[in-house]
C-alpha cells in the first residue's frame, strides 16, 4: 500500500468524473469576464475618472490580475469540498476503505492530490485575468506590466493559494459530510459572511486585526494583492500581514478542518 | 491459488446508542466451504459483515481473517473480496473507471478490471457510465469489485438480490466453483430457499445473536401427520386417549409425535372412519423460520 499508488487513485477518482473540468471552465471563463471588465473600467476606457476608486498605475496589473485568487478561491475550495463528500454521497467510501483500510492514509493521499488539481485551478484563472487584462491593457494602451519580476512571483504565490484552498476543502468535506449542506457552507462563507466580516472588521478598530484571520484576508495577504484591498474595504486600520504568514494562517485552516474532518466524520462507523 | 484463508468471529458485539445489534456473536468460516449466513432482515447480518470488514468499529469482540484483523492486512484486496449489498458508485464513472480506481489503490495490476468485468458478464459495457445499469448489472459490477484481487475469501452481502433466474443459476454455480477452488465463501440472506442449493454449512443468527451454527442436515425437520375423519369428535377423543399431541386446523387434526402409521391404527382400534391420512415434511425453509422466531407468528 504505498503512498503514491493512493494519490494517483486519488487523481484517478477526479479525472474520471466531469465536474472537475465543468468547474475549471467556469473559473477560468469568470475570471477572465472580471478581469476585463475591471481592467476597461480601472483603465479609463469607460465611465470619468471620478466614479471609480482610483488606484495607482502601478499596481492596477496586480490588482487585475489576482481577481483570480481574490474571486476565483471559491473553485478549488468546491473541488476539494465535493472530492469528499461525493464520497459520502455516492457511498464509494465503501470501496474505498476496502481497497485501504488505514483511513488516515485516504485523506493524506486525497489532501496531495487535490491540492495538485487546486494548483491546475490556479495556473487557469491566472490563464484566463492575465489573458483578459492584459488584452484589455494593449488595447487602453497601458503597460501590462508583465516584464516586473515581482508580478511573477505574485503569479507564483497564487498557484499555491489555490493549492491551499483545494486542501481546505478536503477539510470542509471530512468536516460536513453532507454535500448539500457542504455546498451552502461554503457558497453563504465565501459569498456573504467573510465579506461581511472583513469590511465590519476594517470598520472597527479591535477588530481591524482579527480581520487579517480570516481564510480569504490571508489569501489575499498570501497572493499579495487583492481587489477586496485596493476597494478600500479591508483596509482601515488592519497590519496588512507578510505574505508568508498569510500563508500559514491559510495553511493552518487547512490542516484544523482535516484534523477534525478526521476526528469527526472520517473514522465513524461506515454504514 | 490463494492462502486458505478462515473466517474467525469471537464474542463480537455492536451497540448503536442503547439498540443492540449484534451480541456476543462468535462463528468459524471454513475454507473450501461456501457458508450460509443467515438471518431475517434486520438481525445483524451486514452490521456483522461490516465489523468484518473494518468498516464498522465493534463495541466488543474480534473479527479476524486467519487471526489478522481486516485493517491490518498488508494487501486487503487479495486477500478478501466483498461485494456489499449497498451500491457503492458514482454513477458518473463508468465500470471500467470505477474498478480501476480501486487497481491503482490497492496496486492491482489493470489488466485485471477487463478480465473480472468479462468473468462477470459485463464485458459488453465496461464503458457505459454505471448510473445507467440495471440492478442485475449493478450487482455483477459489486461481484465484479470483490474478484478484482483474487482473494483467497469472499464475503457477498445479498449477492442474489435483483438477479434474474439465469443470474441466480449463474451466482450459485459461481459460488460452488469458487469454494471448489478451496476459497472461503461467506453469503448472507435473508431466505434459506435462496441458498439452500449452494451452501455446506449455516450460520444463523436472529436479533444479533447465534442460533445455529452447522450443516444443512442438522436443522431440526420435524415430520408432522395430517388426519381427519367424518366423525371429527370421534377422531378428537382417540387421539385423545392415546395420548396423542395435536393440533386442530381447518384441514384436518396435526399430529406432531406420531408416525402415519401409529395414528392410522389408533382409529383403527377405535373404529374411526378416516377421510385423510398424510405425512407432512417440514421443510428446511419451515426449519429455519422456527430457528429465527418467526415460524409461530401468524
Amino acid at each position: 500500500m504505498n503512498v503514491f499508488a493512493l494519490i494517483r487513485a486519488e487523481f484517478q477518482k477526479v479525472l474520471t468524473t466531469r465536474i472537475w473540468w465543468i468547474l475549471l471552465l467556469v473559473l477560468v471563463v469568470y475570471v477572465a469576464m472580471l478581469a476585463g471588465f475591471l481592467g476597461a473600467a480601472f483603465g479609463g476606457s469607460f465611465g470619468s475618472a471620478s466614479e471609480v476608486p482610483p488606484v495607482p498605475t502601478e499596481q492596477l496589473s496586480a490588482v487585475i490580475y489576482s481577481v483570480a485568487t481574490a474571486i476565483g478561491y471559491v473553485f478549488p475550495l468546491m473541488l476539494g469540498t465535493l472530492s469528499v463528500t461525493g464520497e459520502f454521497r455516492h457511498q464509494t467510501l465503501t470501496p474505498t476503505f476496502l481497497a485501504t483500510p488505514r483511513r488516515g492514509r485516504v485523506l493524506l493521499a486525497k489532501i496531495v492530490a487535490l491540492s495538485v488539481f487546486g494548483a491546475i485551478y490556479g495556473v487557469g484563472a491566472l490563464i484566463g485575468s492575465i489573458g483578459a487584462g492584459a488584452g484589455v491593457f494593449a488595447i487602453t494602451d497601458l503597460d501590462n506590466g508583465l516584464g516586473d519580476q515581482d508580478l511573477w512571483l505574485l503569479f507564483a504565490r497564487s498557484v499555491l493559494a489555490m493549492a491551499l484552498w483545494a486542501a481546505i476543502g478536503v477539510g470542509v468535506g471530512a468536516l460536513v459530510p453532507n454535500q448539500v449542506a457542504a455546498i451552502v457552507i461554503v457558497l453563504a462563507f465565501t459569498q456573504f459572511v467573510e465579506p461581511i466580516l472583513r469590511t465590519v472588521a476594517s470598520f472597527v478598530s479591535w477588530a481591524a486585526d482579527l480581520g487579517n484571520y480570516l481564510p480569504g484576508a490571508a489569501g489575499d495577504a498570501l497572493v499579495g494583492a487583492s481587489i477586496y484591498g485596493s476597494l478600500g474595504m479591508a483596509a482601515g486600520e488592519a497590519t496588512v500581514v507578510e505574505w508568508w504568514q498569510g500563508g500559514l494562517i491559510l495553511a493552518a485552516y487547512a490542516v484544523v478542518a482535516t484534523v477534525l474532518g478526521y476526528l469527526i466524520a472520517w473514522r465513524s462507523d461506515v454504514t | 491459488m490463494p492462502n486458505r484463508t478462515t473466517i474467525e468471529i469471537r464474542g463480537l458485539s455492536k451497540d448503536f446508542g442503547s439498540v443492540s445489534a449484534v451480541s456476543d456473536l462468535s462463528f468459524t468460516v471454513q475454507p473450501g466451504t461456501v457458508t450460509g449466513f443467515l438471518g431475517p432482515n434486520g438481525a445483524g447480518k451486514t452490521t456483522t459483515l461490516r465489523m468484518l470488514l473494518g468498516l464498522v468499529r465493534p463495541t466488543s469482540g474480534t473479527a479476524t481473517f486467519g487471526g489478522t484483523s481486516y485493517r491490518d492486512l498488508r494487501a486487503p484486496l487479495a486477500t478478501v473480496g466483498t461485494a456489499l449489498e449497498a451500491a457503492s458508485f458514482h454513477p458518473g464513472r463508468s465500470a471500467r473507471n470505477h474498478l480501476s480506481i480501486y487497481a491503482t489503490a490497492a496496486a492491482i495490476p489493470q489488466a485485471r478490471v477487463g478480465a473480472v468485468l468479462e468473468q462477470v458478464g459485463l464485458g459488453a459495457y465496461v464503458d457505459r457510465r454505471v448510473g445507467g445499469y440495471s440492478l442485475g448489472m449493478r450487482q455483477r459490477l459489486g461481484l465484479a469489485l470483490a474478484l478484482l484481487g483474487d482473494p483467497g475469501v469472499l464475503v457477498l452481502d445479498e449477492p442474489v438480490n435483483g438477479l434474474d433466474p439465469e443470474g441466480i443459476r449463474w451466482i450459485r454455480t459461481f459460488m460452488r466453483e469458487l469454494a471448489a477452488e478451496g476459497r472461503t465463501v461467506l453469503v448472507s440472506s435473508h431466505l434459506l430457499s435462496e441458498v439452500q442449493q449452494s451452501v455446506d454449512r449455516l450460520v444463523v443468527i436472529s436479533k444479533g445473536r447465534l442460533v445455529y451454527e452447522g450443516g444443512l442436515q442438522g436443522l431440526d425437520t420435524e415430520t408432522r401427520v395430517a388426519v381427519d375423519s367424518p366423525d371429527r369428535g370421534m377422531l378428537d377423543a382417540a387421539l385423545l386417549a392415546a395420548g396423542a399431541e395435536f393440533t386442530s386446523t381447518d384441514a384436518g387434526l396435526i399430529v406432531s409425535s406420531m408416525t402415519a402409521a401409529e395414528v392410522g391404527a389408533i382409529a383403527q382400534r377405535s373404529g374411526v372412519a378416516l377421510s385423510l391420512l398424510q405425512t407432512q415434511q417440514g421443510g428446511l425453509e419451515q426449519a429455519f423460520l422456527d430457528l429465527v422466531g418467526e415460524g409461530s407468528q401468524p
